[in-house]
């Protein structure tokens, strides 16, 4: 079994590079036929490890493939090696699983691009670092997969690059979280020098023992990195133009996987950040701003894939909450939930943007409810799972889990993720009520294929039920997820308080979802989107792009241009022609006239005594 | 036993009888397959070289009397460094003969003699331990290139000729009289008159005079490399060299610079240089982050490469300065990986000037559709340039900061930040150049891509991702030996 574990990073490796050598020449078909085939297979492997691993013996352990030695130098070593444990496997399932799932999507979303095998070459490398980024035990190799997730990201973003702002997108996508991963590797070198290896293992068992001040630098380092990935404040400003990429990509690396991949990483390192509360503080601070900025953001938006996009950050948020107040497995359990519910409202919102002539602007959408039922009830159920709405929701359970824990460590926290979901509520349902509901604004064209449907119905129906794994106390005692979890974060600490914020938090969102329905139910007038400059504001990300703009972006660029010739080019030049100029002058001297050496001599000689007197 | 000479004179022998062959009968493609045979041998040469030789350590010995009264040696000696190093100049020959047969129209046979020449002397350069020696052979692999800018350089050669002539030997200068102050140091306290490496290596560390012998040496290499701020002859003459020239300055050229910085200074004066470690390595940090912000705002593409280029030699620095064996090896392997994708980078652009005539940013854009394969392998090196892990560039990189945060944490923090300088510029130079609508829409086509270039960036790609993935290797041959482990061999057989 260990021997199978390789290949769920394989299976789509190969086939990236089977695409890639093919250079286009392979069909549509066959290549929608390959991808479908390696990603089925990667999915069937990852589901069998799980099931042999978890009925094995070393079901609460970990299991380690060592693949070979990457380097070995004076005192440190790096090995590529996976690691498969109860966390490692959660997300090695959402990736195979969620991954297939949407690239099964994509295959009927891509079918008519000329382009889709240079699509599904990055698509499938994307799952196969991703796979890499669960699945290494040693930091080093999770760095590979971090960075090659980020240039898979940044190729799927300018997927269209005949287009300039999506080419600018892909650059600023990459560059911003580039500063994280900066910051991150900074940390590897702190983790490395101090440890002398960067094997997850290592790194944990020593920690406790190294210095406190080292350790929290190390945090903080590792901290910014996962932020900058998961698109937190203060950087935040990537992921609202990254949506330029086909909409798939979004589903699956913009909401399911790739930007989860902090969390992933913090929850992998928690023992570590255990030891420095303050950092943990920070964490759940950043969390807890970037959920209530977002959410605000996320109310103003009118392009279907910004809505979703802000929603992705808001609810990223309240992972990193979750992080920061301990709460490892809601945090892991919210991810889940989430990349099942986002990537299925994405997989909607593609289908209604292919059938509406790429139209993106939900106020010239309308009454979609009739000419797209399944992809209406499908959406519906996204929603309401983001919007969590109570029982019938997996973003119920995971959000209610995440908000207990927050009452628990701040109430302040609970109190700013009620409003948080409040706020969520409103957006979701304001943008399912002007898309679905209403006049037909734009007609639709075209039919959604079933191999649309079958990812859409799939995921719809866990988006529903895939909350009941983990329930609250007092509705039932069910807990599949944190018995799962156990092992790697320990059993799930007391609650306090359950019953009455469990009955805030499932009210809460359905008065949100009747505010959105007395604000946009169907009238006879269009409905417009809200023009002030509070709006304008708030729809252009709070101003932080243009605030960074002129910080960091115009002087950059401007300053370099400015330099462009290079001052120290120019002072080398100067020197250059100081000595030519002053040659020639001196030059114009030595003129062959007694005369006038002998005038000189005088006048130098007056000179140095006068200097002399 | 010949074996090391034969390295030297193989190219050097290759490079006459293609200017022979091309002054017979003029055509270009004659001396062009002389070359290429000439690499084949010198490539089976050194397989023979690196077979033969087991273990660490020196690997190979060569040594007879060239000017006794003197106390000059023609004296050669191998050891990993060298080995790694010849291997790379043999790679970088490959694409430098490569777009010659396609850039050079005229006087075809000189040019392969003159490169030819260069490869020589480069490895005359790696090789010889007998200081006077080096210094021949540091200047025999100069005269030459001096040549290929002048003839066959762009618009404003006469200008940058000078200013690589200048600098170049003015700090050659500066070297010369160092070799000879060592030289002296030692005849004054041994009595005995010696350009040899291995006598002079006990002597130079511990004199009074060490810091400012080390220091002509250093300046001559800093300018070679270059570091910051002595890189102000490389961006005009990167720009105005043919693009086999580019290759050659950028790819291996350079290198010699950093070899001579282990070899040189840092094995040779240990004591002085790990004083004044602490300045070249904050230049080299401000190097990393000037030259890589300077690159964003060229509009030439050579020019951008040529200031990434220097960006990325800072790492190398750093790690030969860090004193540790980690930034060493990591060092070494930035070269080798650099070396590879510089090349194949100057390759592209060189490609990309041939097709459209331009290398101006400001008219270029849109060429992915155009050239798929081509922006395929752009991308690939563009990755490269950034640091990508799983590129050789990335382990090179890697191992340097790790062993600059062991000395100071500052300055690995700073060097890191080049990493979000180096996406910028990379990914500035996919937009302008390779995505955005196509600007050559409808013009002439841009034609099939050549066999040739694609299979040569093909092996470079192969090469580095195996860098990346399996460094060890590597790692294990590259590292320099001590010049003390051959004083008691030497001593023995004496």
């Amino acid at each position: 079994m260990t021997a199978l574990l390789p290949l769920v990073i394989l299976c789509p490796l190969a086939v990236s590079i089977i695409l890639l050598l093919s250079r286009g020449a392979m069909p549509a078909r066959a290549t929608c036929g390959l991808v479908a085939l390696g990603m089925g297979l990667c999915a069937a492997i990852a589901v069998t490890e799980a099931v042999t691993f978890l009925t094995g013996p070393a079901s609460t352990g970990a299991l380690h493939v060592v693949l070979w030695n990457w380097m070995h130098v004076g005192g440190f070593g790096a090995q590529f090696a996976l690691t498969l444990d109860r966390l490692s496997l959660v997300m090695m399932l959402v990736v195979s699983v969620v991954g297939f799932l949407i690239l099964l999507y994509a295959c009927a979303y891509m079918i008519d691009d000329p382009d889709i095998a240079r699509f599904f070459t990055y698509m499938t490398l994307f799952v196969a670092s991703m796979e890499l980024l669960v699945l290494s035990s040693d930091l080093l190799g999770v760095y590979v997969g971090w960075e090659g997730v980020g240039v898979c990201s940044y190729l799927l973003v300018g997927f269209w690059y005949h287009e300039r702002p999506n080419a600018l997108a892909a650059r600023k996508a990459f560059v911003v979280t580039r500063i994280g991963d900066a910051l991150f590797l900074v940390g590897l070198l702190l983790l490395a020098t101090g440890v002398g290896r960067l094997d997850i293992g290592s790194v944990l068992a020593i920690a406790p023992m190294a210095p406190r001040p080292a350790i929290a630098l190390g945090c903080f380092l590792i901290l910014g990195g996962a932020a900058a990935k998961s698109a937190m404040v203060p950087l935040q400003t990537w992921l609202p133009d990254a949506m330029a990429g086909p909409t798939p990509v979004s589903a699956l690396i913009h909401a399911a996987t790739m930007v989860t991949a902090g969390v992933y990483l913090i929850a992998r390192l928690h023992a570590m950040f255990l030891l420095v509360p303050g950092i943990m503080f920070l964490c759940a601070v950043i969390g807890f701003i970037t959920l209530l900025l977002a959410a605000g953001a996320a109310m103003v938006q009118t392009d279907i894939k910004r809505v979703l996009a802000y929603s992705t950050m808001s609810q990223l948020g309240y992972m990193y909450l979750a992080l920061g107040c301990g709460a490892w497995q809601a945090a892991i359990f919210h991810l889940v939930t989430h990349a099942i519910f986002k990537a299925l409202l994405f997989m909607g919102a593609g289908s209604i943007i292919l059938r509406v002539h790429h139209e993106q602007d939900i106020f010239r959408m309308g009454g979609l409810r009739k000419s797209m039922p399944v992809v209406f009830y499908a959406f519906l159920a996204g929603a309401a799972a983001l919007a969590g709405l109570p029982l019938i929701s997996a973003g119920y359970f995971s959000k209610e889990m995440i908000l207990t824990s927050a009452y628990n460590v701040a109430p302040l926290f609970w109190l700013g993720g009620v409003f948080g979901a409040f706020l969520t509520s409103i957006y979701i349902f304001r943008c399912v009520f002007i898309t679905f509901w209403g006049h037909e604004r734009t007609h639709p064209h075209g039919r959604t294929t079933i191999v649309e449907f079958v990812p859409l119905v799939i995921l719809a129906v866990l988006a529903i039920v895939a909350g009941w794994v983990q329930t609250p106390e007092v509705i039932a005692p069910m807990h599949l997820f944190s018995t799962l979890l156990a092992p790697v974060f320990g059993p799930l600490p007391e609650e306090h308080g359950g019953g009455m914020l469990l009955l805030i938090g499932s009210i809460v969102p359905i008065i949100g979802v009747s505010i959105a329905w007395a604000l946009y139910k169907p009238r006879h007038k269009a409905p417009v989107p809200l023009e002030t400059p509070w709006t304008r504001t708030l729809r252009a990300d709070w101003g932080f792009d243009a605030l960074y703009d002129v910080l960091f972006v115009k002087p950059y660029f401007a300053l370099a241009r400015l330099n462009r010739g290079d001052a120290v080019i120019g002072f080398f030049g100067a020197v250059a022609w100081v000595t030519r100029t002053g040659g020639a002058m001196f030059a114009h001297m030595q003129s062959g006239q007694v005369r006038r050496y002998a005038g000189w001599i005088a006048a130098g000689t007056v000179l140095a005594l006068c200097l002399a007197v | 036993m010949f074996a090391l000479p034969a390295l030297i004179a193989l190219p050097f022998l290759g490079g006459l009888a293609a200017w022979l062959v091309g002054l017979r009968n003029g055509s270009a493609r004659l001396p062009w397959l002389v070359s290429l045979l000439t690499l084949l041998l010198e490539a089976l040469l050194l397989l023979g070289v690196t077979g033969m030789t087991g273990g660490s350590g020196w690997r190979g010995h060569f040594a007879m009397p060239w000017i006794p009264l003197f106390g000059i040696d023609f004296r050669l000696d191998m050891d990993g460094l060298s080995l790694v190093m010849l291997w790379l100049n043999l790679a970088i020959a490959v694409p430098v003969l490569l777009t010659s047969s396609r850039e050079i129209k005229e006087r075809p046979g000189l040019y392969h003699f003159l490169t030819l020449a260069t490869i020589a002397g480069i490895n005359g350069v790696f090789l010889s331990t007998d200081l006077f020696l080096f210094f021949f052979f540091w200047e025999l692999m100069l005269l030459p290139m001096f040549g290929v800018l002048l003839i066959w350089g762009g618009e404003h050669r006469a200008r940058a000729t000078l200013k690589f002539f200048i600098f170049t030997q003015g700090s050659g200068l500066l070297m010369l009289l160092s070799i000879l102050a060592l030289v002296f140091v030692h005849v004054q306290e041994t009595g005995q008159l010696t350009f040899n490496y291995f006598a002079l290596a006990g002597t130079g560390a511990m004199s009074r005079a060490a810091f400012p012998i080390m220091l002509g040496f250093l300046i001559a290499f800093a300018v070679k490399l270059p570091i910051v701020p002595f890189h102000a002859w490389a961006p005009e003459v990167y720009a105005e060299a043919p693009n086999g020239g580019t290759i050659l300055l950028a790819g291996i050229l350079g290198k010699t610079g950093a070899f001579g910085l282990i070899r040189f200074v840092f094995e040779l004066f240990p004591a002085a240089s790990a004083q004044i470690a602490p300045v070249v390595m904050a230049f080299a940090v401000v190097g990393i982050l000037y030259c890589g912000w300077l690159a964003v705002a060229q509009d030439d593409m050579k020019r951008l490469v040529a200031y990434s280029s220097l960006s990325h030699l800072g790492y190398v620095v750093l790690g030969i300065f860090s004193g540790t064996r980690v930034g060493m090896e990591g060092a070494v392997v930035m070269m080798v990986a650099h070396g590879l994708s510089t090349s194949a980078i100057f390759l592209i652009t060189g490609f990309i000037e041939e097709r459209t005539g331009t290398r101006d940013m400001r008219r270029l854009g849109g060429l992915w559709p155009a050239m798929p394969q081509l922006s395929a392998f752009a991308m690939f090196f563009a990755c490269a340039l950034l640091g990508l892990p799983g590129i050789g560039d990335f382990v090179g990189e890697f191992l340097t900061l790790l062993a600059t945060w062991h000395v100071n944490h500052v300055m690995a923090f700073f060097a890191a930040a080049g990493s979000v300088l180096s996406s910028i510029y990379a990914l500035t130079w996919m937009l302008r150049v390779f995505y955005g609508p196509p600007v050559f829409a409808g013009e002439a086509p841009l034609g099939r891509p050549v066999a040739g270039v694609m299979w040569t960036l093909g092996a470079a790609t192969v090469l580095l991702l195996v860098i990346g993935f399996f460094p060890q290797p590597l790692l294990d041959l590259s590292a320099p030996a001590a010049p003390q482990q051959i004083v008691s061999l030497a001593g023995g057989a004496r």
